[in-house]
């Protein structure tokens, strides 16, 4: 029987400690989990919580500490064995076959044997009483990122799970999309189940979330209830200090002087994977901020090298920076003009993971050097010229390193984006051009960088920031578009639009229904 | 099961240790094989590894063997720097040689040096023009370098052999595939050492190595070529982001590679028989893969790698005429080092560790 004044706790971490080599990545970390409550797990990257839930999930084992489920100490040396025990996880990327149908992939998945005709009438039945809306027939490369995660969800529920563990499943998700997530996770909730959410998003936990545990630098700092809490002391608790807040000094009225314009961009993908760029229309004015939102791998990737010169264009006319045509121009030619772009992967193509930062330095500025240099010494430009500069934008941009001068490899995510974006912005461009520039940075990184692309369009510069995040889109922007299967939607200015009609625009698939219109 | 973990910064000892637990490595398990086949393991290690030193002309056909090597090799660092697999270099060793030989051979009266200097650059164009092709095809087409330059090989082959053979055969040589003797300024000459004589086979040629190497290595560390041959072999997408040219670093490191190739043909053949034969090489191509790999693509290691790897060959001859141990077994012996030293660089790379997992 279910005491109304104690809680029944279905599982019970106690002084989980998990090392990484000399890493203390778990450090006595005490979870208490309330059935058929929602506990969330908050804290930045990097602060442990993937390595706490993988402990869960019998994917690491723990140096130390014990687990116990309804009261009964258990070994969970295995995800097999936390299946038998009724743990299910969601991780955030799917694994999934592509070429397979929703029946088959669960069935590869399931420990217990099942006829398959059995199994579609399981998904069948599951499907309607969780309202998961699923076709077990159907192949999963024709299903949206949202409909696979429930594929993901479906083959945990085929287990009966007692405890479902969710990693980050928001993050690749469109509002719509959240929404009935959240729909479904509070319905499985109610039902007895028992939901361990990781997130890093202070909104959804303060929504779903019954309970939250904080993590810190792999520390558990406080469970608390979010209902009786705000964001910013959610976030505070989770970055250990007050997030400077962003300040968006009101600013003088546009120039309106045009420094980017795209016009009528073609660009057919070069392979299966890309996507065709299709008529992309916009401008960017100095001063402001365009946002471009979108779910990955919408053209995001294809635009920014064809804004960076990486990929050359048909025609030089479908680019005009300060009125003038630069198509044709490369990569190196556009830098010098002043138009900076910073690409999304930030190791292997914004950096070289092997190399040291003031070679990483030297990757981008090598060019300013010929111009002081006679003939001879500039046989012999190297990386070395690039010393000063690099300590300078370490210096200037508070980029953490674990030595002078080390590998950009052994930088954190966020350290490397600061590094990255100051290397970008020691040239003073005149555009900047940013895709994702937050992303797996952890919250005191992100406030940094996106303080800082505030502040350059502030100074005047134009800027276009690509992302996936829409807080981050609905913050910065001055004008916002969505980039959805290769087609740019209309420019709204952010007065006029609000989240709901971008997650709209980013979910559905207008474009190409359109297309087949007119055919 | 083993577990590899990637290492966030390469292993500095690695560096080191990696080709000397190879080479340690490779004595064990060859004087187990050795043994194997009934002959006295401490014996025949003493043959292949000490006895090339026991002697001073010994050591100086040491280095002269190691020679061609290390400026083969020297090119190629170039190449695999960049992540471009030239595995040809043998063939464009023999059109350099080729070329610039019959260039050689139409000056028979010429007696300057000046015509062994334009032949050195006849090497390298010759050389480079057979690693070009691969090089085209693989920036135009995309065709796989390592297919393209390898078969190329078995052409050079077989074209030198026709050369030989037919249009260039010297018509007074009884029928063997010889071309005349190269004149005078086509010839390396040995180096005389006051009051001794010659050291062994000790030519001029050697001399090569001393400047081509240092060139080699201004090049890697001093210049943004290569900078820009650096980050084509660790990251493309890199290489584009910078604004540098990809197909057009591709073509360099080719045609270098090739030409220093082509080069050491020339040297070999000037220095070493003074005049063109359907064999000049034995496998210099191929083995300078591995003194390039036991170098650690570093052209100062390449020079010990490359005295190592010379020491071996000729050991094996020593050993043959010692104790008649067949000679493939240097080929074996290469063979084994070159695969102790990929393992030695997958562990600069990775942490290994043991890790038990009960399902």
């Amino acid at each position: 029987m279910v005491n109304l004044k104690e809680p029944e706790i279905l599982f019970k971490a106690h002084k989980i400690t998990k090392y990484f080599g000399e890493f203390k990545a778990n450090d006595s970390i005490n979870i208490s989990i309330i059935k058929g409550k929602i506990h969330a797990l908050l804290g930045e990257n990097g602060a442990g919580k993937s390595t706490l839930v993988k402990i869960f999930y019998g994917i690491f084992k723990p140096d130390s500490g014990s687990i116990e489920l309804n009261n009964q100490k258990i070994n969970i040396s295995s995800p097999k064995l936390a299946r038998s025990h009724g743990i299910g996880m969601v991780f955030q990327h799917f694994s999934l076959f592509p070429a397979l149908n929703i029946a088959e992939n669960i069935l590869i998945s399931l420990d217990k044997k099942i006829s398959f005709k059995q199994l579609i009438l399981d998904i069948s039945e599951l499907s309607k009483k969780w309202d998961l809306s699923i076709d077990p027939l159907k192949k999963v490369s024709e299903l949206s990122v949202g409909e696979q995660q429930r594929v993901e969800i479906i083959r945990c529920l085929m287990q009966n799970p007692k405890l479902l563990i969710m990693d980050e499943p928001t993050s690749v998700l469109t509002p719509q999309e959240i929404t009935s997530l959240f729909k479904i996770l509070k319905k499985l909730a109610k039902s007895g189940c028992s939901i361990l959410y990781i997130s890093h998003k202070l909104e959804e936990i303060i929504e779903l979330a019954d309970q939250v545990t904080i993590l810190k630098s792999g520390k558990s700092i406080a469970t608390i209830n979010p209902k009786k809490t705000t964001i910013s002391y959610l976030a505070e608790k989770m970055v250990g200090k007050e997030i400077a807040k962003l300040k968006k000094i009101s600013k003088k009225p546009f120039t309106k002087k045009i420094a980017l314009k795209i016009i009528n961009l073609n660009k057919q993908k070069e392979n299966n994977f890309g996507t065709t760029l299709n008529n992309i229309n916009f401008e960017v004015n100095y001063g402001e901020i365009l946002g471009i939102a979108g779910i990955a791998g919408n053209g995001q990737i294809e635009l920014m090298e064809t804004l960076s010169g990486e990929t050359k264009c048909k025609y030089d006319k479908e680019i005009l920076f300060n009125n003038k045509p630069i198509g044709f121009k490369g990569v190196q030619e556009r830098r010098d003009l002043g138009i900076e772009t910073i690409p999304e992967e930030r190791n292997y193509h914004a950096t070289v993971p092997d190399l040291k930062l003031h070679e990483n330095t030297f990757l981008t500025c090598y060019q300013k050097y010929f111009a002081t240099k006679n003939f001879f010494s500039s046989l012999f430009i190297n990386p070395e010229y690039s010393l000063d500069e690099s300590i300078r934008i370490i210096e200037d941009n508070d980029v953490r390193c674990p030595e002078k001068n080390p590998f950009a490899s052994q930088l954190s995510g966020g350290n490397l984006q600061k590094f990255i974006l100051g290397r970008s912005l020691a040239s003073n461009p005149k555009v900047a051009i940013f895709a994702q520039p937050t992303w797996g940075v952890d919250v005191g990184a992100a406030t940094l960088i996106r303080q800082k692309l505030i502040n350059i369009a502030n100074d005047g510069k134009a800027v276009i920031l690509i992302s996936q995040d829409l807080e981050e889109i609905f913050h910065l922007s001055d004008k916002i578009s969505v980039i959805n299967n290769g087609y740019l939607s209309d420019i709204k200015s952010i007065k006029d639009i609000t989240a709901i009609d971008v997650g709209l625009l980013m979910g559905s698939n207008l474009n190409s229904s359109n297309e087949n219109n007119i055919i | 099961m083993i577990v590899f973990t990637p290492r966030n910064k390469p292993s500095k000892n690695w560096i080191f240790l990696a080709p000397t637990l190879s080479i340690i490595l490779t004595v064990i398990l060859g004087g187990f094989i050795f043994a194997f086949l009934g002959y006295n393991p401490g014996e025949t290690l003493y043959h292949i590894f000490i006895s090339p030193f026991t002697r001073i002309d010994r050591i100086s056909d040491v280095f002269v063997k190691a020679c061609p090597l290390i400026i083969i090799g020297t090119g190629l660092i170039f190449c695999f720097k960049a992540n471009v697999w030239n595995i040809g270099a043998e063939g464009q060793f023999i059109i350099g040689a080729l070329l610039a030989g019959s260039f050689g051979l139409l000056f028979p009266e010429m007696d300057t040096k000046f015509l062994l200097l334009i032949m050195i650059f006849i090497g390298f164009l010759g050389g480079a023009l057979w690693a070009f092709i691969p090089a085209i095809l693989k920036t135009k087409l995309n065709v796989n370098e390592i297919l393209v330059s390898l078969m190329l090989v078995y052409i050079a082959m077989l074209l030198i052999d026709f050369v030989v053979r037919g249009p260039l055969r010297d018509p007074m040589s009884f029928g063997f595939p010889l071309t005349k003797a190269y004149p005078e300024g086509a010839l390396i000459n040995k180096i005389p050492i006051p009051g001794i004589g010659f050291l062994g086979q000790l030519h001029y040629g050697v001399i090569s190595v001393f400047i081509l190497v240092p060139i080699a290595w201004v090049i890697i560390n001093k210049t943004l070529l290569g900078f820009q041959i650096k980050v084509l072999g660790s990251a493309p997408k890199a290489t584009s982001f910078a604004g540098f040219k990809e197909k057009r670093i591709t073509m360099i490191v080719l045609l270098l590679s090739g030409g220093l190739a082509g080069i050491a043909g020339v040297i070999e053949v000037s220095a070493n028989m003074g005049q063109l034969q359907p064999e000049i090489s034995f496998g210099y191509g191929f083995t300078a893969i591995i003194v390039v790999f036991l170098g650690r693509l570093n052209p100062i290691g390449i020079i010990l790698a490359g005295i190592i790897i010379a020491t071996v060959k000729l050991g094996a001859d020593n050993a043959q005429m010692a104790i008649g141990i067949p000679k493939v077994v240097t080929g074996l012996f290469e063979g084994i080092l070159l695969f102790f030293l990929l393992t030695g660089e997958t562990l600069q790379k990775y942490q290994i560790a043991w890790k038990n997992y009960r399902s």
